[in-house]
């Protein structure tokens, strides 16, 4: 692997599949698929339901609430590219819809995160393309979107 | 299949660990490893005609088993590669035993080995075009296995009440094990439980005391027909049950986080084996960190869902207690020397059932019990292994 990757945060990489997802995201919204035949929404976006097979998904979006599942502080970071975050929350959010996601928690300080906690779903656009999906208590203001400015 | 009794383990080989790799490539430790099993097993490389190779963590070239049974001048009728993560060895043992129960090899070679590249430990696999895990979990900065063990144990702590005491005596203890190992890296270290909570917290809630340290070295077996055992060197070590199941490979999409698939793979283990874990003198499972065993521990059945912090309070873990687990110090004070790492608690279990764990030795170790766990308690692997078939 290159020192570039090392040093610059692991962006994500939109591919046929999941480029509505990340679209969406820079738009401020979340996006989860949902299979038309059995009703199962589905993330990480898929070309097809993994209980029934079906190819027809469509696009939902998702109310953006949920709980936090469980969660961690970083406090020593991965790599290089994280190191201005540290200590940053990184956490398992399950959806009203159903589906978990890896994320992070932003908008409070690292300790008051719980297990279970209320959160609703905030966007870092990173470009037209993509946009990062975190979370932030339920329950604030949210009258801005830029996690930087909230930490 | 039922292999109750269908093979034996003859024949064990360890290299390391070391902290370093020195000069010594992953390949060169797992040949060499891979000699020292033929020659403990008393077979010859014409004598072996079976080859299991785990990958390599840095990247494993494809053909990797032809290019290694090559060089250890061996013509298996059976040959291939088996990646399961930490759960790769005690994977190699049930499916060495499967090949020689269906007639496909005499004898199987099982190869694990790394020389470790400490800059690679949270990259590695960043190029994985298509795959999930770099591009919906990378961004957000996973801290490797180290931030999806936390959070397993941060939910374990807010369902179960386990504490961060009771995770340290799992490190405790095996660390008193360790210390009647000397090839275990943290050999003459004891440590107390105020030691392993006065540590760096690294992710909350783990302590830089309860997570493994990755080095390098290798460890081979011989798994064979239980004729060929019998004729060995030393006491054929059977294999009784396995079971083995894979929910999930990022932590986002566990079923469930704090119960595992061990639920699973023990149960038909044991089923298989027919016996119960009462029976087990020997507990010998994954511990890449504390929490891990504790998981473990309940999801076998050794105590009650949830209960797995006040049971390893209450019972002594070391090779002269009541309980004894990870007596060669589990992969917290041996090392985890790559796939080998998982290994390393088969090795363990041989070692003891034999009877040449020499200071360590478990009193009348009859049966043992091995989890091999990989990625994010993603793959599980159990295994009941005994003297008797
Ligand atoms: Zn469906």
């Amino acid at each position: 692997m290159s020192e570039r990757e090392v040093q610059e945060r692991p962006l994500p990489r939109p591919t046929r599949i999941s480029a509505p997802f990340w679209r969406g995201a820079a738009e401020g919204k979340l996006l989860l698929q949902r299979c038309r035949r059995c009703g199962l929404f589905i993330y990480y976006p898929r070309p097809f339901c993994p209980r029934c097979l079906a190819e027809e998904l469509e696009w939902h979006e998702a109310s953006g609430r949920g709980r936090v599942y469980t969660y961690t502080v970083v406090r020593r970071a991965a790599t290089p590219a994280f190191a201005a975050m540290v200590p940053y929350v990184l956490a398992i959010v399950e959806l009203e819809e159903g589906p978990r996601l890896v994320t992070n928690i932003v908008g409070c300080r690292p300790e008051e995160v719980r297990v279970e906690m209320p959160v609703r779903a905030t966007f870092e656009r990173l470009s037209d393309e993509v946009g990062l999906v975190l979370f932030r208590p339920d329950g604030m203001e949210t009258d801005s979107a830029d996690p930087e400015g909230q930490q | 299949m039922d292999l109750r009794g269908r093979a034996a383990i003859c024949g064990v080989g360890e290299v390391g660990p070391f902290r370093e790799a020195s000069d010594r490539t992953a390949v060169e430790l797992m040949l060499e490893a891979g000699r020292l099993a033929m020659v403990d097993a008393g077979l010859e490389p014409a004598e072996v005609d079976g080859l299991l190779v785990a990958p390599l963590l840095v990247g494993a070239p494809v053909t990797l088993p032809s290019m290694l049974a090559e060089y250890l001048g061996l013509s298996p009728t059976y040959a291939d590669i088996v990646d399961l993560g930490g759960a790769t060895a005690a994977g190699m043992v049930w499916r060495a035993a499967a090949a020689v129960a269906a007639g496909a090899a005499r004898a199987v070679l099982c190869l694990t080995g790394e020389a470790v590249d400490p800059e690679s430990f949270y990259t590695r696999g960043v190029r994985w075009p298509g795959l999930p895990l770099p591009e919906f979990e990378r961004p957000y900065g996973p801290m490797g296995a180290n931030s999806g063990y936390a959070m397993i144990a941060m939910r374990h702590g807010y369902e179960y009440g386990t504490t961060d005491r009771q995770r340290a005596k799992v490190a405790v203890d095996q660390r008193q094990n360790a210390c009647a190992n000397p090839r275990a890296l943290f050999y003459g270290r004891p440590i107390t439980v105020d030691d392993v909570l006065e540590s760096p917290v690294i992710v909350d809630p783990l302590h830089l005391l309860e997570i493994v340290m990755p080095c390098s070295g290798a460890i081979a077996f011989v798994v064979a027909r239980p004729e060929v055992a019998r004729e060995g060197l030393h006491p054929p070590v059977y294999l009784l049950g396995f079971g083995e199941k894979v929910t999930h490979s990022m932590p986002s999409h566990a079923p469930n986080l704090t119960t595992s698939a061990v639920a699973y793979t023990a149960r038909r283990a044991f089923e298989m084996a027919g016996v119960e874990p009462q029976d087990i003198d020997l507990v010998s499972v994954y511990d890449c960190y504390t929490i891990t065993v504790i998981v473990t521990l309940e999801d076998a059945g050794f105590c009650p869902k949830g209960r797995g912090g006040p049971f390893v309070e209450e019972h002594d873990l070391t090779y002269r207690g009541d309980f004894p687990v990870n007596t060669h110090g589990g992969q917290l004070s041996y090392g985890q020397p790559g796939l080998a790492g998982g290994a390393s608690h088969v090795l363990e279990a041989v070692y003891q059932l034999r009877g040449e764990a020499g200071e360590r030795q478990v009193r009348d170790c009859q049966l043992a019990f091995v989890q091999g766990n990989g990625g994010i308690m993603s793959e599980q692997v159990s295994l009941i292994l005994g003297v008797e078939p």
